[in-house]
């Protein structure tokens, strides 16, 4: 009894969420998508991922080590950044695109800015654009799911100009199931919303914001689309949508801490995703659209905050 | 001040890019290569250390209330010498660094070493800060310069340093890529002058 009433300053109510046990979650959450891409694209899938996962746990000991700081590779933070940005690339790339995504995402985007909590954008979606940008053949070659790895385009790049599928398109069934050419763990639509719904149950995430930045993205594309509902869910279920949505959109250190705040972030997301995909020069649009929102959300923070219990008018 | 000191002090311990970071937008634009970074850092150093001599040899004689403009005026008059002479003689630098060139008008260096030190000291020193200073940003964009090369294209001044496998990251000859390698050199400049102040 007495061991609960801990003396001390604010805040009182203790949680049994640590940052090791959130992190645990999200791992958990991922691994239908893993199991799903060693499934889809085998051998090629698992040395990736595992190369990715190894980069980033040793860049953050080697980093902390360098700099003398305290060693935080327990908090599984840096597992769940190398697991998602192994889970971004082409089945194709070689060995050395997950080790330097890795090692850029932990040393750059996340520890030289303060570590776990400070970065301001997520660092496996930073690293994600960075390859992109910079070897941006060896990460858009993508190959179709199976043994004898062929090249393919991805669904969104059959779309790409369109308001209507295109006759030759692959089956929204496939892209729901994730029998398609893609990342390793974006293809899956079904194993990812299966991950999601975990983290939602287990109140590590809310379902507003994944629920808020699809919706967006499928109102607006079943409006270009003229309200044909097969073009918006070729939209919905294609792309890094499902995993930007329930895994990136919904970092705690990146994006606002208010709820009104974190709606805002969605929708813009969604918007920014969508006009994108419809009238930009890229076919996809996720990966940038968050890091857009994620450079925007101390502004949202600040127009967001609610009114201090017993203080005047918010001055914004 | 001792004159040697003048030229140590512009191009180390009060280096105009990693130390007092001025000018900016010239060293984050146009470092993408080493030969555009060093034609950029040359064309501001014969800027600077022209406005410095005619600034200084001036600096009795014009108001302070009008000091800026009349600054901006010598300036302007030595980016046009500059600028038409490279045009005349290196049409294709020139062609690469474009606007940039004209702008060297408002770059906050060469206002501020007017401001700062040629409007209150003699004209050889003022020449010799402008020596100093001009060459401190040059060495730190041609610096800046082939890091962004190396990485973002395999080579340094068009001569290829890597084998034959590497891969470029095209990123650093991005704009984001400037950031970047600023950033990491700054981090190493100063961690380098923190060991030294550590040994003294």
């Amino acid at each position: 009894m007495f061991e609960k009433l801990t003396v001390s300053s604010t805040p009182h109510i203790l949680s049994k969420n640590t940052t090791s046990k959130i992190m645990t979650h999200v791992v958990i959450a991922l691994l239908p998508a893993t199991l799903g891409a060693l499934y889809f694209f085998r051998l090629e899938a698992a040395v990736i991922i595992f190369l990715s996962i190894a980069t980033a746990v040793l860049s953050e000991w080697g980093i902390q080590k360098i700099r003398k700081q305290p060693i935080t590779i327990n908090d599984m933070s840096a597992v769940v950044t190398g697991l998602l940005l192994g889970l971004n690339l082409s089945a194709s790339v070689p060995w050395w695109i997950p080790v330097i995504g890795s090692a850029f995402a932990v040393i750059v985007v996340k520890q030289i800015f303060g570590g776990i909590g400070q970065n301001f954008m997520n660092p496996a979606l930073a690293a994600r654009i960075m390859l992109t940008i910079s070897w941006t053949g060896r990460m858009t070659n993508w190959i179709s799911p199976g043994a004898d790895a062929v090249s393919t385009a991805t669904p969104l790049s059959y779309v790409k100009g369109f308001n209507v599928i295109p006759e030759n398109a692959p089956r929204i069934f496939d892209m729901f199931i994730g029998n398609i050419g893609g990342s390793l763990g974006e293809t899956s639509a079904l194993l990812l919303i299966i991950g999601g719904l975990y983290l939602v149950f287990k109140g590590i995430i809310s379902y507003k914001v994944p629920l808020a930045f699809i919706g967006t993205v499928a109102a607006i594309t079943l409006i270009y689309g003229g309200f044909d509902f097969s073009f918006m869910s070729y939209h919905v279920f294609s792309g890094g949508l499902m995993i930007g949505a329930i895994f990136m959109a919904t970092d705690y250190s990146s994006t606002p801490i208010t709820m009104k705040g974190r709606i805002i972030f969605a929708l813009g997301c969604g918007i920014i995703t969508s006009f994108i995909r419809l009238y930009g020069a890229f076919p996809e649009g996720v990966g940038f659209s968050i890091l857009l929102m994620n450079m925007s959300a101390p502004l949202i923070e600040k127009y967001t905050r609610p009114r201090v219990f017993g203080g005047g008018k918010q001055n914004a | 001040m001792k004159l040697k000191e003048l030229v140590y002090k512009g191009i180390v311990t009060e280096n105009p890019v990693f130390i007092q970071l001025l000018g900016m937008c010239p060293v984050l634009a146009v470092t993408n290569t080493a030969e555009n970074a060093l034609g950029m850092g040359a064309a501001t150093a014969a800027v600077l250390i022209g406005s410095n001599f005619v600034i200084s040899l001036l600096r009795k004689f014009i108001p302070s209330k009008i000091r800026i403009p009349a600054f901006v005026v010598v300036i302007a008059t030595f980016v046009t010498i500059v600028g038409m002479v490279m045009k005349a003689y290196l049409p294709a630098l020139d062609a690469a660094l474009g606007l940039f060139i004209p702008l060297i008008v408002v770059n906050c260096l060469i206002l501020a070493r007017a401001e700062a030190f040629a409007s209150k000291n003699s004209v050889l020193k003022s020449v010799v800060d402008g020596v100093g200073m001009g060459l401190g940003f040059t060495i730190a964009l041609v610096v800046l310069g082939a890091v962004r090369e190396l990485l973002g294209a395999g080579t340094i001044f068009g001569a290829t340093m890597t084998w034959s496998s590497f891969e470029p990251a095209g990123v650093m000859g991005l704009p984001p890529g400037a950031f970047l390698a600023l950033g990491m050199l700054l981090a190493l400049y100063n961690k380098i002058a923190s060991m030294k102040l550590k040994k003294q």
